[in-house]
């Protein structure tokens, strides 16, 4: 799965469902002035959890907010294979 | 004697010999003139006499007979719900000072110092006249966490909204009458004589509906959400009441008007109760919500609004909770806050949810109940269930189950899916503020029903 490609199309849609219009989106786009409120933001995140299995912000004990998109695509990248990979207490 | 002082026996034997009326359980009824002239208890009765009894039958029938035998004999009837459970009898016994205990057959070990009556083979009512008590009736809550609330009624004020001249009907509910609203309907049966269709745990809808038109159901009653579950069985159009009431839970337009439909020939009722406020009002006009103008100090029924929520003082309210801890049932001015939500639109006031349920997004907002009856405006929705979901941005969002009027089709049924989906999703959108908008949104074959046949929620 790729997740840009996935992350790119779910804020589309969450933009065009709430009436926003998007900047660019670039990795270095500042997702506070990405157009974005916080309630697309929330949305995103539950639709992720959704499309991708996982929910970064729950799984991860620091306090961590992306700045740019290219965070936030890292930041689901990386929950992602975390979660994949088999943990040795297992 | 006093209409409101006269125990339930009285009603019965005053009433003189009704044939053919009876109370009708699956593969079982009672006459009300075998339940008028005969007791279940006769070598008990003088022990029984003035205690306060714990009425643990397992059906409701034996429940109903309790009722009868004791009303009028014991000094307070406790009546337990069917999902009382066992780690809460303790609190319960010790709470509402039982010492005594009605049962109808096998029962486990109980206290050694309880009497335990357990009901017999009928025999001739004695003539001894020991009926006279001003029997205290105590009904539980049925909050799904923490322990029940035990609340105490007078039989006057369980009674006060009942007109015992009216027609004798062929009565059926959807409630356990061991719960305020199915009693409502077992007390209007043995007050004016009618027949009366009870429900059973376990029994299929199609099965109790089968019951209802045998016996020729006229009057029925259930939760918007045993209404919704009842019309999606084919069975439904088998019964044709002349009267339809829902109560205990919001009544949207969408199901009111599923029953006028469904029901041409009906009156269709909404009533406000609730085992603390008691019997509120009724709206029989075929629209969701209440007339602004039932807010008033000086009716039979005062209501007001305060902080939210609707507030109720009346000769039919509890008059107080017993048991350990139990805050003040009314306010000073004997008022009961009903935890319901209301809001004004135009003349009328609208219910938007209960206090509990407040699904918080982001500092907003959202009752549960006013984004479902939305969605069930949507003419292939039957009902659905919206519930808050965890988010780390906002606390919260809405999200929602939706059962379908009828399920979809194999093949073509995934389409079908997305397309209602969307549309749902537009009528929320074109009506919703964006925050109470559904972010995800889910078809289920059923959703889950409370045992006072409520929508199950999670933290209602």
């Amino acid at each position: 799965m790729d997740m840009r490609a996935v992350i790119i199309s779910t804020i589309e849609a969450v933009a065009s469902e709430q009436g926003k219009a998007l900047k660019p989106l670039t990795d270095d786009l500042v997702l506070l002035d990405s157009g974005l409120d916080s309630l697309c933001f929330a949305v995103l995140v539950t639709r992720l959890e959704d499309e991708v299995g996982c929910d970064p912000f729950t799984l991860s004990d620091d306090v961590y907010f992306p700045v740019t998109l290219g965070d936030f695509i890292r930041f689901y990248d990386d929950a992602a294979r975390q979660q994949a990979a088999p943990t040795l207490a297992a | 004697m006093p209409h409101a002082s006269k125990p339930l026996r009285r009603w019965l034997l005053e009433a003189g010999s009704r044939p053919g009326r009876a109370i009708h359980a699956p593969g079982r009824s009672l006459s009300l003139d075998t339940l008028a002239t005969t007791t279940t208890i006769a070598p008990l009765r003088a022990a029984l006499a003035g205690r306060s009894v714990l009425v643990a039958a397992g059906d409701q029938l034996s429940a109903g007979l309790a009722l009868v035998e004791l009303d009028g004999l014991a000094r307070r009837i406790v009546l337990a719900p069917p999902d009382l459970k066992p780690s809460d009898l303790p609190a319960v016994l010790a709470g509402a000072a039982i010492d005594a205990v009605f049962l109808d057959g096998d029962h486990p070990s109980w206290p050694a110092d309880l009497l335990v009556a357990v009901a017999g083979p009928p025999m001739p009512l004695p003539p001894d006249g020991g009926e006279a008590r001003d029997t205290e009736w105590v009904m539980l809550t049925s909050g799904t966490t923490g322990t029940p609330k035990m609340v105490v009624h007078s039989r006057a004020g369980l009674v006060g909204a009942i007109d015992p001249a009216a027609s004798a009907p062929v009565w059926g509910t959807f409630y356990d009458i061991r719960r305020y609203g199915g009693l409502q309907i077992f007390l209007r049966a043995v007050l004016g004589g009618g027949s009366l269709v009870l429900s059973q745990a376990g029994e299929p809808v199609a099965d109790h509906l089968a019951r209802l038109a045998r016996h020729g159901v006229t009057h029925l009653s259930g939760t918007p959400s045993h209404w919704r579950r009842a019309l999606m069985a084919p069975e439904a159009a088998l019964i044709a009441p002349r009267a339809v009431r829902l109560s205990g839970e919001i009544a949207d337009q969408a199901v009111l008007d599923a029953l006028a439909r469904a029901y041409p020939g009906a009156t269709l009722g909404h009533a406000y109760a609730s085992t603390e406020a008691g019997v509120g009002f009724e709206v029989t006009d075929g629209r969701e919500g209440f007339p602004a103008a039932f807010l008033h100090p000086d009716r039979a029924v005062a209501m007001k609004v305060e902080d939210g929520s609707l507030r109720i003082r009346s000769t039919r309210t509890a008059s107080r909770y017993i048991g350990g801890g139990a805050a003040a049932l009314a306010d000073a001015d004997g008022y009961v806050d009903t935890d319901d939500l209301v809001e004004r639109r135009g003349d009328r006031m609208h219910f938007v949810g209960r206090r509990s349920g407040i699904i918080n997004v982001g500092g907003l907002k959202v009752h549960p109940e006013e984004v479902e009856a939305v969605i069930n405006r949507h003419a292939g929705v039957r009902m659905s269930l919206v519930k808050a979901r965890a988010n780390p941005i906002t606390g919260a969002i809405v999200v929602a189950d939706v059962v379908a009027d009828e399920p979809f089709p194999d093949g073509t049924g995934g389409d079908r899916q997305t397309a209602m989906k969307a549309e749902i999703l537009e009528l929320c959108r074109a009506t919703l503020p964006a925050h109470k908008v559904p972010v995800l949104l889910r078809f289920a074959a059923a959703l889950a029903m409370t045992p006072a046949g409520k929508l199950q929620r999670r933290d209602a």
